[in-house]
This record gives structure tokens, sequence and C-alpha cells, in this order.
């Protein structure tokens, strides 16, 4: 089973990778291709109702062993199946949809937002008491001076700061991004041909 | 075209220096983020606590599915390595496709231990489908579920800072790793020691994944250098005016 699943795999990724690069010489391997990614575009829709049902599953599980924060638990499941059931009965375009996506979905990440930046603001004060080293000032130095030059000053603004943070941002800092995403899409590369040949199996293989 | 020579000559470069590497040990530096992991790992085993392994949101049909693939291949090694404790690593994802892998991966190892029949299905979880609700979901985790160190590698955005938060709040050990720019300066503000970059992919070979991590690095290596070559010599081209 093992064998079968890695050769499946295997020969899915370099049809893939054929339909990407030999379309020119061989058209049918473009048809492959797109079968095999709308095959897979349906795979993630069928796993993402058994990533629900998993859902389901471990909350009903800690309600049933009343684990600590099993009540947080049993109004996620509640909530859950109420907006499931209403929106496979309603359609999601119902107005009563609506008011749960405007009412509750979108002000909760909104609130989770505003939380982010307080507890970003909280981290940056932390960080030179959790690591002082060069690095890590600089990060602060940086951060503080591109608040600085980029926030409207109530007395006036100075345009020396805007020039030398646009600066900062459009030449330091988008230089260093993109030589980190240079580094991430050759780790991608690598991690991908490891899959592609087998030696790592994210599928069930050992 | 010149994109199929790249994978053609990383494949070969790979495949040759795996079975180099599988005859001579490996020689890597030190990455303190990293040595932070392995040790987490063996104190986790001892102190009865679990570890709780969040591979973020990474959808396996675009380009972030690299940093997600790294962490199922980071995951597979935790899960033989601490699958006989008696607390079981969790693991959290905000994408349902990798939620799926990772507890194919988690058994895979339970199973690579010889212990199969300890391996608990919900120890794999989908927290949310959203940023935020996966982060909330996966706060929960780390807060009601007696974690010693979560351990964070794959796609994550500026939602790892409540991830983050969280762990401090509890005096969790807290790595961090992300492909996302975002997520990398959130955890470099966040953690102790930061994995920056293309370090995200090393961990496998740090922990000792085999012959084919450690080759991947030295792939990494050498395609670096020709980037980096690349560049100059297009900068002193433009210079010249040959270009």
């Amino acid at each position: 089973m093992r064998v079968f699943t890695a050769v499946i795999a295997i020969a899915a990724g370099i049809l893939i990778l054929g339909g990407y690069f030999l379309q020119g010489l061989f058209p049918a391997l473009a048809d492959v291709q797109t079968l095999l990614l709308n095959w897979a575009i349906i795979l993630v829709g069928a796993a993402t109702l058994v990533g629900i049902f998993n859902l389901i599953s471990v909350h009903t599980d800690k309600v049933r062993r009343r684990e600590k924060g099993s009540t947080y638990s049993a109004i996620l499941v509640i909530c859950l199946v109420v907006t499931l059931l209403l929106g496979m009965i309603l359609r999601p375009d119902h107005s009563a949809m609506e008011i749960v996506m405007n009412g509750i979905i979108l002000p909760s990440e909104a609130a989770l937002m505003g939380l982010l930046t307080i507890s970003l603001l909280y981290a940056a004060i932390r960080l030179l008491r959790r690591r002082t080293d060069l690095m890590s000032i600089i990060f602060l130095i940086t951060a503080a001076f591109l608040i600085f030059s980029f926030a409207t000053l109530p007395f006036a603004n100075i345009p020396a700061l805007g020039t030398v943070g646009r600066w900062v941002t459009q030449v330091l800092a988008l230089g260093g991004a993109r030589g980190i995403l240079i580094g991430v899409a050759l780790g991608t590369l690598t991690t991908g041909l490891r899959v592609l040949f087998g030696a790592d199996r994210p599928y069930g293989g050992n | 075209m010149i994109e199929l020579v790249i994978l053609v000559v990383s494949a070969f470069l790979l495949l040759v220096f795996t079975v180099w590497k599988r005859r001579s040990p490996a020689n890597l530096r030190e990455i303190p983020a990293l040595t932070r992991l392995y040790r987490t790992l063996g104190l986790s085993m001892e102190d009865g606590t679990r570890l709780h392994i969040s591979l973020g949101r990474g959808s396996l049909l675009d380009a972030r599915g690299g940093s997600a693939l790294a962490g199922l291949a980071m995951l597979r090694h935790i899960a033989e390595r601490t699958s006989v404790s008696d607390m079981p690593s969790v693991t959290s994802s905000g994408d349902p496709a990798l939620g799926l892998l990772a507890q194919d991966t988690l058994q895979a190892g339970y199973q690579a231990a010889g212990a199969e029949e300890l391996y608990v299905p919900t120890t794999g979880r989908v927290t949310g489908l959203t940023p935020f609700s996966f982060a909330a979901g996966a706060m929960n985790i780390s807060q009601n579920e007696n974690v010693s160190a979560n351990i964070m590698v794959g796609h994550f955005g500026s939602e790892a800072a409540l991830l983050a938060e969280a762990s401090d709040r509890e005096s969790v050990v807290m790595i961090g790793a992300s492909d996302d720019i975002t997520g990398q300066a959130v955890l470099f503000a966040n953690t102790q020691d930061a994995l920056i970059g293309e370090e995200l992919f090393a961990a496998g070979a740090y922990l000792s994944a085999g012959a084919s991590h450690v080759a991947s690095l030295t792939v990494q290596d050498i395609l670096r250098w020709l980037v980096i070559i690349t560049l100059l010599g297009g900068a002193a081209a433009k210079f010249l005016g040959m270009i």
C-alpha cells in the first residue's frame, strides 16, 4: 500500500510538472495537468468537510470529558452546527446568513485584529527583555523610526524623515525581504523535490 | 526553459548529495532555535507535558505548500520520538487538506515507533479556516492542554502574535518559523530564538530526519551562491553597459 501511494504521488507530481514545462512538446500533458488539478480542488473541498467534522469531534470530546474550557467548546459546537444548518437550509446569500456574517463573524475577527495591535506593541516593549542583542536593538530602532517618519506629527512634518523612511522601506527592507523570499523559494524547491523523489512522504508512508 | 534547467540541476544535485551524505556525517552550523527544539523534545517526555505543533494555514495547492510540507516532515520525526509519551503531541492547522495530512503523518510516526495503538486521531486538528479563527483555536490548545512547548512551523501571518502572546502568558516555550515576511517579523519580536528565511526548511536536517534533508541544505547553499553570482554579474554587466 505504501509503495502504491508513493507511486501515485510521484506520478501525479511528474505529470503536473510535465504539464508546466513540456506542454509545447506534448499538448496532452496540459489536459492531464488540468484534470489532476481539478481533482485536487474537489478533494480539498471534501477535506474541508472532514476538517469541520474533526473540529466538532474534538470539541464534543472535550465537552464529554468535562475538560478545562469545555463551556467554550460547547458554545463552539452549538454555533457551528446552527450556522451550518442555517447555511444549508437558507443558502449563504440569505439575509439571515448575512446578519450572522456581518454581525458576528466579521466583528469577532475585527476584535482579534485590534487585540493583535496591542499584542505587537507589547511584544516590541518586551523584546529587549527577552533578547538583548544587536539585531533586536536595530529592529526596535528601525520600527520606532518608521512609525515617526510616516506618522502625522502634531507640530509639523519633517520632510527629511519621510524621505529617509521611504528609502529604508523601499531599498533596505525591500532588499532584505527579497533575499529572505529567495531563500524561502530555494527551500520550497528542495522540499518539493524530496516529496517528488519519495524521500518525504506526507501521505501515509513511512 | 530556464526554470526546467534549474529544476533538473537541483534534482540532480539533490540525488548526488543524498548519496554522498549517507556516507559522510553531517556538519551543521548551530541554529539556537533548532538546538532548543531538540532539547524541548526530550524535556517534554521527561516532565509529562505535551508539545503543540502548529503547521499554519498554508494551502498545498499554492506557493505556500512548501512551508506546509517542511512542517509535515518535521512533524513526522517529532511524532516518532514523542509517540510513547504519556501526553501525545497535538497538531493544529488552518487548512483542511493540511489537517488531514497532519493526521496521516502523526499516524505514520506512531507506526514507525511501533506504537500505533497509542495514536489518537483527535490529536491532529483543524482549528479554524480563517487566519484569526485558526489562531483562536490554536491558542486554546496551548492554554488548556498541559502544553510545554509551542512549535510553529509553516505559513503564519500577523496572527502568529496572538499565539505567541498565549504562549507567553502560560510560560510555554515557543519556537516559530514562517515563510511569510510579516509572520517572520512578528515571530522575531515574540520568540527567544527566531528562525529566519530558509532556516524553516532546515528543521528536518537538525532532527536527524535523513540524508536527503542534509543534502537539501547543501543544494540550497549551492543555488544561493549561484543566485548571488548571477545578481552581482547582472549588476556589473548593467554598470558596464553590456545589457
